[in-house]
């Protein structure tokens, strides 16, 4: 590996096949592109709302679009991509249903990973402080935080169900990006989540 | 004005055909370089300038005496880096700084062409350039960057000659000319051929240039290029010498004193009928189709866009350029594009703003990286 990934952004790397063609909503400085496009052939484009992102991408020689995934979906036709992956970003969108929708809408699947509010230390926390829960991927104060749709991994699965949206696979992960084994505790010990999801 | 020694040009003795279906029987071509060709011939960069440019983009301009107009961004070190790049920029077809335009003697008449010269269009202009870059030697060129009827060039060329670019970098532009702009166009060129010293065109033998037409119609321009924040910010409404209003038309306000000058030191160096005939080219240009969005190149010849715009652009604003971007997402294009946040309007593509060539940076290095420069 070149660069060293994210825990998730590993896990994620490696659900996508050799050439496929690949949309990263939220690309940030593009690693996660940059790693596929370079070791699985893969057709990579990006969307990244801030200007040094899409400046490191642009240095990366990736091809990205300064827009916000909450507004600049829309653009793309339908099936354009085999793979759109929205990675911890989905808890910060203003239409979080929307952007699913144009997620798989875009792509024949989407990925989607976020952190997982139901885990037992965010629950803890809150119950022992009763203040809003703080992590390492969750670091903001309630007032300044960008992550204004929270959810569990339970709600997310509610979700598709309602939306009739297939879900092909998911894995939890613990707070080092291991799997986790699923049963009963599984949405206590999941620190973050990562859903393929289709229409 | 157009000294023929002033200029670095190649002649073309073969005729040019037009858009408008005339053609030029011959024509010269004025241009600078800066920088080294490789011996891979892979370094060279055109770059396209806009309306009342020219081929000085960097180094000491012959005519005026000033630094190239993108002195800023082109240059040993700085963004377009000459000690890596052979940076090449024509004057366009129709200017008046060498390259044929109608001040230009017709070689049948032996005189200025004057209105008898044909109208031409920014894909004419393009068709000159490629002649050029083939006279150079030049297969592929590294990429094609320009900013407003710069811009309009690179995206000609990406439109026509897409197979021989790496990539293409518009900035602050469109794919076509909006009817407010065109308005303002016309207004301008109006005030031009309402100047009595005008005469049709044919004022090359005067004494008197229509200096005045063609000065208001430079300050016209020149407000559409910047913005209302920035006039307020820059100008307010500070007087220019006294305390005091003069109850007179003499200039009172620091913008109007601004906007003279702007117009005086303009006719200095432009022609009014190339002034004419430029403006007409961009009114003309429009890469839309009726059926299949934008005639651009697409990922098949791996061409590279990557587009700028401003904030506070309305003469180009935003959304024209998102415009093209959706047309090229929808197409699979290799598309990046950033809009840049700042009040200075238009001109900003030529004025130091930090986070545009900060990202312009960016993504040069990233082509020379994949590029292997």
């Amino acid at each position: 590996m070149t660069k060293i990934l994210r825990n998730d952004l590993i896990k994620i790397s490696n659900l996508i096949q050799k050439n496929e063609k690949v949309l990263d909503v939220g690309c940030g400085d593009g690693n996660l592109i940059y790693y596929l496009s370079k070791n699985k052939n893969v057709n990579c484009r990006g969307i990244e709302i801030t200007l040094k992102g899409v400046g490191l991408c642009l240095e990366k020689g990736l091809s990205v679009v300064q827009g916000d995934a909450n507004f600049d979906l829309e653009d793309y036709p339908d099936n354009s991509f085999s793979t759109v992956i929205l990675s911890q970003t989905i808890q910060a969108m203003i239409y979080p249903d929307r952007v699913i929708e144009n997620l798989i809408r875009i792509g024949r699947r989407a990925i989607i990973s976020f952190p997982n509010f139901g885990f037992w230390k965010v629950r803890r926390d809150f119950l022992f402080s009763g203040k809003m829960p703080k992590n390492k991927i969750l670091p903001f104060e309630w007032y300044n935080t960008p992550n204004i749709h929270l959810c569990s991994y339970k709600d997310f699965l509610d979700f598709c169900v309602k939306k009739k949206i297939i879900v092909d696979k998911f894995f939890c992960l613990d707070e080092y990006g291991n799997d986790i084994k699923k049963n009963i505790f599984t949405n206590l010990f999941t620190f973050q989540v990562i859903f393929c999801v289709s229409k | 004005m157009n000294n023929k020694y002033l200029f670095e040009q190649i002649d073309i003795n073969e005729p040019l055909k037009l858009d408008c279906g005339d053609h030029l029987k011959n024509y010269s071509i004025a241009f600078k370089t800066f920088g080294k060709l490789n011996k891979k011939k892979n370094n060279a960069i055109l770059i396209c300038h806009a309306l009342t440019g020219d081929q000085f983009c960097t180094g000491k301009n012959s005519v005026t005496k000033k630094p190239g107009w993108w002195n800023i961004l082109v240059g040993p070190g700085k963004v377009i880096d000459t000690n890596i790049f052979y940076v090449i920029c024509s004057n366009v077809l129709g200017g008046c700084m060498g390259t044929t335009g109608p001040s230009s003697i017709n070689s049948k008449t032996k005189k200025p062409f004057g209105l008898g010269f044909p109208v031409i269009t920014i894909g004419d202009m393009v068709s000159v350039q490629f002649k050029l870059i083939e006279k150079l030697g030049i297969e592929k060129l590294f990429s094609v960057i320009g900013g407003s009827m710069g811009g309009m060039q690179a995206l000609e060329w990406a439109s026509k000659y897409g197979h021989k670019i790496n990539s293409v970098i518009p900035i602050a532009t469109s794919y076509r000319h909006s009817a407010q702009n065109i308005a303002f166009h016309e207004i301008g060129r109006q005030a031009i051929m309402a100047d009595p010293f005008w005469k049709k065109g044919n004022y090359y033998n005067s004494k008197q240039f229509p200096t005045r037409g063609l000065a208001v119609a430079r300050m016209i321009a020149h407000i559409t290029y910047l913005s209302e924040s920035a006039l307020q910010r820059k100008f307010g409404r500070n007087l220019q010498n006294s305390k005091f209003f003069s109850f007179g038309f003499d200039t009172d306000f620091q913008i109007e004193s601004y906007l003279k000058h702007q117009g005086i030191s303009f006719v200095e160096r432009f022609d009014a009928n190339s002034y004419l005939y430029i403006t007409k080219a961009m009114d003309y240009f429009d890469l839309s189709t009726k059926t299949t969005g934008l005639r651009l190149s697409l990922p098949e010849n791996n061409l590279k866009y990557c587009f700028f715009s401003f904030s506070s652009d309305w003469l180009f604003p935003t959304s024209e350029t998102k415009t093209i971007i959706q047309s090229l997402k929808a197409n699979n294009a290799n598309v990046s594009f950033v809009e840049i946040q700042t009040d200075k309007g238009h001109d900003s593509f030529l004025l130091d703003e930090p986070k545009f060539h900060f990202v312009f940076r960016k993504f040069v290095r990233g082509q020379i990286k994949e590029s292997r420069l």
